[in-house]
């Protein structure tokens, strides 16, 4: 045993200086210079204040804003968190049915599965695109604009699966909410 | 129709890169690119190593105990102290002695687990010169055991197990230090935050004020898939939209988190001189997941009727869906990773049992970087034992001779699995001071903690999160499990390796039972069955299985 304590101990300070400071300070020091934007953590800015990052859900309430998906953590970042409730937990079947009820008494539609389901970070920052079709016609009251303009604005917004075969078609919620704050100006 | 497409092109994508990556391994751990060993050499020489020099399996032992104790002091001292210690903008304070205990044993075993949350208790520092460093040695540990016991098996007589500090040194400068580099910088250009600079304070569109924490970690993550370790920087792991912040980001990190256990098969066939070998665990150990996942995703994407039409949504991301959270969770859990991007917690009853049983067997299924084969190969030693019974021959393996002393250490090995899970798991389930863990009502309150004690004794490190891991009963038994589970398992693995090292290697004859093709790989899948999942069926039953009898009877809890 003694034998292997020097090795033992050199080692791990090294690997302790390579791994744990020089790797992450050059990994640093090179997506700062490559990718600033994405390596500080997508904040996106409007006149002159942050006003989210593009990959965090944020609280969207008003008639007029595209809505996030149900947060466990009411959308805190600190720390992150999901219901990780099971699925036979009563709690969590009598949830969905209030928030299907309320969804459907504010947009005239069913709820697509993904608007009365928690998500795994509390922070999905996006939603179906059938999520948001259905909250079109909301918006469109709200801000006094045709809803087919809406609904057009909307469908531009939608990412595709990768390469049509991995992963869901979604929305990003902050990204279209600034583009409709652009193209529909909330009546004051 | 697309999703067949989709899955055969990503294990073609993933079984092509993990070919290319066994070559390089092999070239790298015999020590055949003189660049690269002048290099190690100069490592090693200041470390007072002689890489040449060969250990017997007790001194390889008992290096691999040194030097993860001493990872253990650095590291648990450094949670203990971070308070006081720089790179440290949002001001955490010292974890508690119960937490850093867990925390400290969870990186070193490889296992991973989070007691804690990174962005709500964690410094800058903790996470890269404590976590980080723990993700390349514990995981270099791991592979060096793997490459050892594979020179055990297969090398020639009183070949040698190998040097320990040179494979670690070799496993960390050259394979996962160069593949975490390029991982980390595409992880970073897709969106997950590389940046000393602490949280932000945003009010959004609507007035809402949030404070969004990020940090160095994109460099943590690369590292913490290619590992097999699985502990994210933050506590939602990779659902959270900074480690995961794509379907491209998703996939990389996915593959990554197979890519060197599915490597080690290969490598173990080339390094035996025998590659049909490699492919015959490949095989066995591939059929399994399918299986598995074909399960997880039939259940995940059908849905719960009880919440509604569509995919289990609840606890997934909308851009991951079903499909990409079937196929991570059956990774994860096949892979002794533990990371995750949807919340297993939440996923249908047989779901969750699947994922179970993948860490019950003990983390075969691919399994840990180099853990994986030499876990695979006790059960083969076992198979092999169960065919010289069928047949009333000495049973061998690669020409070796299997007696009396194999199959009792690979009885020793497989014993830390039902002693950490069924025995401590019984105490965690019934002691009052142990039950206050429990969230759901029911049976999958039960499982919870079922879930908790395989993911710690098979040196996971997924949860059922909604369970209560921060119990200091739970942080410092389950802080033991861990230890059971890994070392447990590395001692007696590494003394067959040094026994069947010392026989002679029997040349194939017309009476010896093939350890390729079909049958072997039929009997491999049967062994492990039968070993590894019956003795978890009676607790499955109280747990999954009892719950999706009461769903499907339409009962809630």
């Amino acid at each position: 045993m003694l034998s292997h304590l020097r090795p033992a101990i050199t080692l791990t300070l090294g690997f302790t200086l390579l791994t744990g400071l020089a790797y992450p300070l050059a990994i640093t020091g090179a997506a700062q210079a490559l990718f600033p934007t994405q390596a500080n953590g997508s904040f996106i800015e409007k006149g002159g204040a942050v006003v989210g990052s593009a990959l965090i859900a944020q609280s969207f309430t008003k008639a007029g804003y595209l809505h996030p998906r149900p947060s466990a953590s009411s959308y805190g970042a600190t720390p992150s968190g999901a219901s990780n409730l099971g699925p036979t937990n009563a709690s969590l079947i009598a949830s969905v049915a209030e928030r299907r009820t309320a969804y459907t008494a504010e947009n005239g539609a069913e709820a697509p599965i993904d608007a009365v389901t928690t998500s795994a970070s509390g922070l999905d920052p996006d939603i179906s695109p059938e999520n948001a079709a259905a909250q079109a016609a909301r918006i469109a009251t709200a801000r006094n604009a045709d809803p087919a303009a809406v609904q057009a604005l909307i469908a531009q917004q939608v990412k595709a699966p990768l390469l049509g075969l991995y992963g869901e078609p979604t929305v990003n919620v902050l990204q279209t909410n600034l583009a409709l704050d652009a193209a529909f100006p909330l009546p004051k | 129709m697309m999703t067949l497409i989709s899955y055969i092109l990503y294990f073609a994508v993933l079984t092509a890169l993990a070919l290319g990556l066994a070559v390089w391994m092999q070239r790298v751990f015999e020590a055949r690119i003189p660049a690269l060993v002048w290099v190690d050499r100069i490592v090693l020489r200041s470390a007072g190593v002689d890489p040449d020099r060969q250990m017997n399996w007790a001194a390889y032992a008992m290096a691999v105990l040194a030097f993860n104790l001493a990872g253990f002091v650095v590291l648990y001292a450094l949670l203990r102290l971070q308070g006081y210690l720089p790179l440290n903008p949002d001001g955490m304070g010292a974890m508690s002695p119960d937490l850093a205990f867990n925390t400290a044993v969870s990186f070193i075993t490889n296992t991973n687990w989070q007691a804690y949350s990174g962005e709500a208790q964690l410094s800058y520092l903790s996470q890269m010169a404590g976590l980080t460093v723990q993700n390349f040695v514990s995981a270099a540990s791991g592979m060096a055991v793997g490459v050892a016991v594979i020179r055990g098996f297969s090398g020639p007589k009183d070949g040698g197990l190998g040097n320990f500090w040179a494979d670690m040194t070799r496993a960390t400068l050259w394979i996962l230090l160069p593949l975490s580099i390029a991982l980390a910088l595409y992880l970073a250009a897709q969106g997950v935050p590389q940046t000393l600079l602490g949280a932000v304070h945003t009010t959004g569109l609507e007035g809402a004020e949030q404070i969004i924490p990020r940090g160095p970690a994109a460099t943590q993550i690369a590292i913490k898939q290619l590992g097999t370790n699985g502990g994210g920087f933050f506590g939602v792991n990779s659902a959270h939209p900074f480690e995961n912040p794509t379907i491209a980001s998703d996939l990389a990190q996915c593959l990554s988190i197979l890519l060197i256990p599915v490597a080690f098969c290969f490598l173990f066939g080339s390094m035996a001189r025998e590659r049909r070998q490699g492919w015959a665990i490949f095989g066995a150990m591939g059929i399994m997941l399918l299986a598995g996942l074909a399960v997880i995703h039939f259940y995940e994407t059908a849905g719960n009727p009880s919440l509604g039409i569509g995919a289990n949504m609840e606890g997934k991301e909308a851009r991951f869906g079903a499909m990409l959270s079937s196929l991570w969770a059956a990774s994860t859990t096949a892979a002794s990773n533990g990371s995750v991007n949807a919340m297993h917690d939440s996923f249908m009853p047989l779901s969750g049992m699947v994922l179970m049983v993948f860490m019950q067997i003990g983390e075969v299924i691919f399994g840990g970087v180099g853990s994986g084969l030499y876990g695979m190969l006790l059960y083969c030693i076992i198979a092999v034992f169960l065919a010289g019974l069928m047949v009333g021959r000495t049973p061998e393996y690669l020409g070796r001779k299997i007696e009396a002393r194999e199959v009792t250490l690979a009885v020793v090995g497989f014993l830390s699995m039902p002693l950490g899970i069924l025995v401590v798991g019984a105490f965690a389930s019934t002691l009052p001071s142990a039950l206050a863990a429990i969230q759901d009502p029911g049976p999958h309150g039960f499982s919870e903690v079922l879930y908790a004690y395989s993911s710690a004794t098979g040196n996971n490190g997924s949860a059922f999160g909604g369970w209560g891991a921060s119990l200091p009963w739970h942080t410092t038994a389950m802080g033991l499990v861990m230890i059971l589970g890994r070392y447990a398992m590395i001692i007696p693995v590494l003394a067959i390796a040094g026994s069947l090292s010392r026989k002679t290697k029997a040349e194939a004859t017309a009476g010896t039972f093939p350890t390729h093709g079909p049958l072997f790989v039929t009997l491999l899948i049967l062994t492990v069955l039968i070993l590894g999942a019956l003795t978890f069926f009676p607790v499955l039953a109280l747990g999954p299985i009892a719950e999706e009898t009461a769903r499907v009877a339409g009962q809630s809890f």
